[in-house]
């Protein structure tokens, strides 16, 4: 297999990472007991390079997420949220720093590997929903496993299972176009879920829906944290990052705060 | 990824973008039924130039009088009077020309032929006994003149089909009399259908003996034709040679560059049709060549506009878990599949216009199963190969430039 050379993320002043003497590898086990780390961004910089300028978009982040959180990361534009989701995603490569998700550092990886994470270990909501307008939503919703080499019938078993979670099963057969926004979006959420993700990465997505179709999605949300799923959330909107258990919130390419909301437990 | 489902992914797309995919495949389309009717049309002439060349028999030698660049200037047919029944003669002696087989001269002039009350004006050949064997040649019913009839200018005459039909003489004419410039003669045989050659229709004159025709009717000793029969194809060289050089020293000519005659065989008939017919072909054969690579450029255009048109899908598709390769093969499949159709389809129409048009145009058309079978793989090939920049620049986005694309 050719391997695509990795274009723009690396910058001329990447370093390759090693764990410093003295800070814990976090490749190990955590400390006996605690919840296991599925995000551990360990001082994680993205400059982007567009000629002679560049931009600094995070300038040392480092986050750790547990198994089975609800964050919120919220921002104003401009924030570095959005790189941060890409990495976060695996759909970017850090300038520096080191990514472990699940216990892997994923931030070497080269663009097989890491499409081979993204289909096992992250599940995507977009804001602009991105179903494949040709596809009914049940094979929209099989996408993910087409890629992992499910065979056809399991596939289809999964898709619909997955369909019946976001109370969808009876729209298993419509095209997008024939769908409300709402509805796309719980088509989009059921593909986030068929893979049985680490991690459901949901970027800005209300951004495109009505208050009540948002409401819907973000409920979901709420109930895939319920069920013990870990979720992240990215949004600009601080009612929406409410939801969530967790908020961070970014400014200028660094974490300004990290605190639980009322509905998460203290965060130590 | 497996590759069905690469070919479902494929397939999806294209059939997601019918109008445009059905434009990609015209253009090869019109490429392949081109090639395939460029072929068949090639084919078919040179089937049917060759067969009725080999009509002639593959043995035969030509003789005409007059030299092909005498001064460069070359006298209408038949105006030279070089030849004479007495060089056929001499040419049949097996002593000066052992590898002659065989020899026929022909007088031939154009005439007003009456039979009861119908008439007809036809060729009139007169020629000697073993004209048939000569012209690979045989006879309905009747039989030809013998050469004792031919000696003693017996007025016989053998007919061709279509005269024979024209002159009212379909089945029954043997015994009949037929009347031309007012010599009367009885009819002894009627020629087997051969068809037409080079514009001249082999079915359509009388034959009677030489020696008749020329005392009675032409009021001349010359011969338009000789023609010379090898014993097989292989002496055809020898006979060649030994026929010239019978005619230079029966000539009493010394260079050969200044002989007054010209000797042709069949072969060297057959070259020249051939190689006008391959020059043609070969011309068609470019355009059609021409209209494959634009077709191929097509395919190329549509599937980068569909690359730059779908760069959402791809980022899509990459943050689903498609690796760079699973999209490059989705892509090459797709490009194969247009170019597949076309190839299909496009054979498809050159077979139905290669069977529809020989009902209105008088042409053959040969489809051969090789053309069809190289068409359709040239046609996957184009699709392939004009779909391997377009697939690596879909294979090279990274997802989330793919996905930022609005």
């Amino acid at each position: 297999m050719a391997r695509v050379p990795l274009e723009s993320t690396q910058t001329p002043g990447f370093e390759s990472v090693s764990v410093k003497p003295g800070e814990r590898n976090p490749a190990e086990p955590a400390q006996p007991g605690a919840a296991s780390p599925i995000v551990e961004l360990v001082d994680i910089h993205k400059r982007y390079q567009t000629g002679v300028l560049s931009v600094d978009a995070l300038r040392g982040v480092s986050l750790r997420i547990d198994e089975g959180e609800f964050v919120a990361i919220i921002g104003p534009s401009g924030s570095g949220k959005s790189t941060l989701m890409h990495i976060l995603g695996c759909l970017d490569h850090p300038s520096s720093g080191s990514y472990y998700l699940a216990g892997v550092d994923v931030s070497d990886m080269d663009e097989a590997q890491l499409a081979d994470v993204r289909n096992r270990r992250i599940g995507f909501v977009f804001q602009q929903f991105n179903l494949l307008t040709g596809l009914t939503a049940c094979r929209n919703v099989e996408l993910p496993l087409v890629y992992a080499g499910v065979d056809r019938r399991m596939r289809k078993q999964r898709a619909l299972a997955s369909l019946a979670r976001v109370d969808l099963v009876n729209r298993s057969e419509h095209r997008p176009n024939e769908l409300s926004g709402g509805q796309q979006q719980r088509v989009a959420v059921a593909r986030a879920l068929v893979n049985e993700p680490t991690l459901v990465l949901a970027d800005e997505p209300t951004g495109n829906l009505d208050s009540s179709s948002a409401a819907d999605v973000l409920g979901l949300l709420c109930e895939l944290h319920r069920s013990g799923r870990t979720v992240v959330l990215i949004t600009h909107d601080a009612q929406t990052a409410n939801t969530a258990q967790r908020v961070v919130r970014l400014k200028d390419g660094l974490i300004q705060s990290d605190e639980a909301t009322s509905l998460g437990g203290p965060r130590t | 990824m497996s590759l069905l489902e690469t070919l479902r992914s494929g397939l999806e797309a294209i059939l997601g973008h019918r109008l445009r995919s059905a434009l990609t495949v015209l253009g090869i389309l019109i490429g392949i039924a081109a090639v395939i009717l460029t072929v068949g049309l090639g084919e078919g002439a040179t089937s049917s130039v060759n067969s009725s060349i080999a009509s002639l028999g593959t043995n035969l030698l030509i003789v005409t009088p007059g030299s092909s660049s005498s001064n460069g200037v070359q006298g209408g047919f038949g105006s030279d009077t070089t030849l004479t029944y007495a060089n056929a003669k001499d040419l049949a002696s097996r002593i000066d020309c052992p590898d002659v087989d065989a020899v026929a001269p022909t007088s031939i002039t154009s005439a007003n032929v009456t039979a009861g009350t119908k008439n007809w004006t036809t060729l009139v050949v007169g020629t000697t006994a073993s004209w048939p064997n000569v012209r690979s040649r045989t006879l309905a019913v009747g039989t030809f003149f013998s050469a004792t009839q031919v000696k003693n200018q017996d007025n016989v005459a053998v007919l061709g089909a279509t005269t024979a039909e024209k002159l009212g003489l379909g089945s029954n004419a043997l015994g009949e009399t037929i009347d031309i410039d007012n010599v009367p003669l009885t009819v002894i045989g009627v020629l087997a259908p051969q068809g037409s050659l080079g514009g001249t229709n082999e079915d359509d004159m009388v034959l009677l003996p030489i020696t008749l025709a020329q005392s009675q009717i032409l009021g001349s000793d010359s011969v338009q034709i000789i023609f010379l029969k090898a014993d097989s194809q292989g002496t055809l060289g020898a006979a060649y040679t030994e026929a010239t050089d019978e005619l230079l020293s029966l000539h009493q000519i010394s260079t050969p560059s200044k002989a007054d005659f010209t000797i042709t065989s069949q072969s060297s008939i057959e070259a020249t049709a051939t190689s006008v017919d391959s020059a043609l072909t070969l011309l068609l054969a470019g355009i059609a060549a021409i209209s494959l690579l634009v077709g191929g450029i097509g395919v190329m255009n549509i599937m980068l506009v569909s690359v730059t048109e779908r760069r959402r899908e791809i980022g899509l598709r990459k943050a689903l878990g498609a690796t760079p390769s699973a999209i490059r093969r989705q892509f090459l499949v797709e490009a194969s599949v247009l170019g597949l159709a076309g190839g299909v389809l496009g054979s498809g129409f050159g077979a139905l216009v290669a069977t529809v048009l020989p009902h209105f145009v008088s042409t053959t058309i040969a489809i051969e199963w090789w053309a069809v079978a190289g068409s359709i793989g040239v046609a996957l090939a184009i699709g392939l190969s004009f779909g391997v920049y377009p697939a690596t620049r879909a294979a090279r986005l990274t997802p989330m430039e793919a996905l930022r694309s609005e």
